[in-house]
């Protein structure tokens, strides 16, 4: 009785928790599609774990997975490896995406059909990216090859000796128009007059992309920056289908050889400790952007106040 | 200061022509006001003289020399933008002195001029600040203080002041008619606030509809205006339009009016000698009707007066001369009653005269 008489009096307590009961569907699918595979994934980092065993039965053995991955080589040249994929890629791409951005930015006739067909790399799954890479530097029927040959070059051993370079060139291809598109948003987004103001004032066209533009853009350009840097220490499946990493570890990124450490040397733990490395890193370049953005907001507020109190 | 001149001027977007034909001589360190409702084309006068608009037709002359051609930068002339257009990433010393960074100049001379400017519109404690944190007052005299730096011949100005409040308003219009004063240089201001032309104007140019309806001094554009069109845009209240048809009677001339019937004196007579037809319009500013109960009929009009507008010292009465709407000034503590036909003589000296078919002044 004395339990459903303090329901009814705490009826505006309960009212305040409604919200977070409408929360609740959208919490429990959190915690089992995200920090369940998560726990799952620290916890199994610490065993030396088969595949062929329940994770209970496996047993416990501390850092040593970490410990080992900190030493091997293998391991090293791995990270190595992503490091310099995803800073060549995402360096060139931004280059590329905001100097395509920067000379497409005006009003050409049918602009709109060359901006999809630019985005359309982008729009290809990256299994049928890896394709039809890989076929166009076929050795001998690729169309790489068979150009440089009919212009009576050599023929480049592009997933041989070249094997880093040729899958950075088809990431580039496939992710430069992201950054075009974000940079050319960001571009038409500028104040107009303020560019006017730039061109009475003298500036020529480079002088206003260096003094105007792109400081103005700056923000935008971070944050596509950072997406992009974590989304390319993720890639897989290009790599994957275009040279399976190889040859020798040439072009094994990591997320590649945690694939391969947990399907082929059946090394679970291993295998999640390397994942917990990559998400460490990615966790780093994370908070870097969020520390970034609270920034800029924290700059703009004080500005807002600044000019109120003015 | 060269002079600036426009030629046979005209734009078009697509097959829509917008400024047809526009000739316009600005002499040296004048200061020139366009002037005209939305959509008259003064501002895109405004950007083809600095540049920013291409020129369909004609051909516009700083001193001798055609520009239509020339980039901005090559035209010697600075601009304040409605929505001031400043840098936002610099603060306020670096977006006075862009143009001078631009140009190279000595740090020195730079320093010196983004000081003496700073110190002329008040700006010396704001130079390390950003424009976000400025007022709107604050950035509009950036804005000015930029185009000040410059030190170029000519200064344009794009509605400056229409993104400020009232009172600020007010305040800046009486700061640039200062600046005005020490700053010889050819201005070229642009606005639809007819007080702002007056007050600032060496010579107005009024126009609509992309053709120039007039242009000359304040006085001469208040005094006699060519046509309804600017007798009717200068002044507030706006001037008041009667029908009205000369009627010749025994060798006098009388105006008549629904309920009403002037006597012509002889100067209007002759005045009047001219009209093709004897239907005209009769022209009246609010404040050249006199309250004078005792006037006699052939020397007034007789108003029913329907609303009063309180603003002060002065109220404006919103009434009714057969059928038209007529608005009256008077000073606030006259004794009237709303819904009262009151009797207001007219100096006939006063009074305006247009065609009804093209609304030109006959003179």
């Amino acid at each position: 009785m004395t339990s459903v008489g303090s329901f009814i009096m705490n009826k505006a307590t309960a009212n305040r928790f409604t919200p977070y009961i409408f929360l609740l569907p959208a919490a429990v699918i959190m915690v089992l599609a995200l920090l369940y595979p998560l726990g799952y994934m620290i916890y199994g980092s610490f065993r030396d774990w088969d595949p062929s065993q329940s994770l209970t039965e496996s047993t416990f053995v501390g850092l040593k997975n970490y410990i080992t991955l900190w030493n091997d080589p293998n391991f090293r040249e791995s990270t190595l490896v992503t490091l310099k994929f995803a800073i060549s890629v995402v360096t060139f791409e931004m280059i590329i995406g905001v100097g395509l951005a920067l000379l497409l930015d005006r009003n050409l006739r049918g602009m709109s059909v060359l901006r999809t067909l630019f985005i359309l790399p982008m729009m290809i799954a990256p299994v049928v990216v890896g394709l039809i890479w890989r076929y166009m530097y076929h050795p001998t029927l690729g169309v790489f090859n068979r150009g440089l040959k009919s212009v009576g070059l050599e023929s480049v051993d592009w997933l041989g000796q070249h094997a880093l370079l040729s899958v950075i060139i088809a990431d580039i291809w496939q992710w430069t128009p992201f950054i075009f598109i974000l940079a050319l948003a960001a571009l038409q987004s500028l104040p107009r007059s303020a560019l006017e103001a730039a061109r009475i004032d003298g500036a020529t066209g480079w002088q206003q992309i260096i003094h105007i533009k792109l400081p103005l853009m700056m923000p935008v350009l971070i944050v596509t920056c950072l997406l992009r840097l974590i989304d390319a220490f993720k890639v897989l499946e290009v790599i994957l289908v275009m040279t399976e990493g190889g040859p020798g570890l040439s072009t094994e990124i990591m997320a590649l050889r945690i694939s391969r450490t947990a399907t082929e040397f059946r090394e679970l733990g291993v295998a999640a400790a390397m994942s917990n490395y990559l998400l460490i890193m990615l966790l780093m370049l994370t908070v870097l952007m969020l520390v970034y953005n609270r920034y800029m907001e924290y700059r703009a507020s004080r500005a807002m106040l600044a000019a109120r109190g003015a | 200061m060269p002079v600036i001149k426009l030629e046979d001027l005209s734009k078009s977007y697509g097959s829509v022509e917008v400024l047809h034909s526009i000739n316009l001589e600005m002499q040296d360190a004048e200061f020139t006001v366009l002037v005209g409702p939305s959509g008259c084309g003064k501002s895109t006068t405004l950007r083809m003289i600095a540049g920013l608009e291409s020129v369909t037709g004609g051909e516009i002359f700083i001193g001798d020399k055609p520009v239509s051609h020339l980039e901005p930068k090559e035209r010697d002339l600075a601009m304040v933008f409605q929505d001031y257009a400043l840098y936002p990433h610099m603060n306020v010393a670096k977006n006075m002195s862009f143009a001078l960074r631009l140009a190279k100049r000595p740090k020195k001379e730079i320093q010196q001029k983004v000081t003496d400017v700073a110190e002329m519109l008040g700006l010396t404690d704001y130079l390390h600040r950003k424009p976000a944190e400025l007022s709107g007052g604050q950035r509009q005299r950036v804005a000015m203080g930029r185009a000040l730096t410059r030190d170029s011949a000519t200064f344009l100005f794009d509605e400056p002041l229409s993104n400020l409040d009232a009172k600020l308003r007010t305040q800046m219009r009486a700061e640039l008619a200062m600046m005005r004063q020490r700053v010889h240089k050819n201005m070229i201001y642009v606005t639809h606030d007819q007080i702002e032309a007056m007050t600032l104007a060496d010579r107005i140019v009024v126009m609509n509809a992309g053709h120039i309806q007039q242009q000359g001094t304040p006085e001469e554009l208040f005094k006699q205006p060519k046509n309804k069109f600017v007798a009717g845009f200068l002044g507030t209240p706006p001037m008041n339009f009667i029908n009205v048809s000369m009627i010749r009677e025994s060798d006098r001339l009388f105006l008549r009016g629904s309920g009403f019937e002037l006597r012509c004196d002889n100067h209007t007579t002759d005045r009047l000698r001219n009209s093709r037809s004897a239907d005209i319009l009769m022209g009246i500013r609010p404040c050249d009707l006199n309250y004078a109960p005792d006037a006699t009929a052939d020397h007034s009009i007789d108003i029913n007066v329907v609303i009063s507008e309180y603003i002060g010292a002065q109220s404006v009465l919103i009434g009714d001369c057969g059928g038209q709407e007529v608005m009256v000034e008077l000073k606030s503590d006259t004794p009237i009653a709303l819904g009262e036909r009151l009797r207001f003589s007219i100096n006939q000296q006063d009074l305006h005269f247009f065609n009804l078919n093209d609304d030109e002044a006959i003179s």
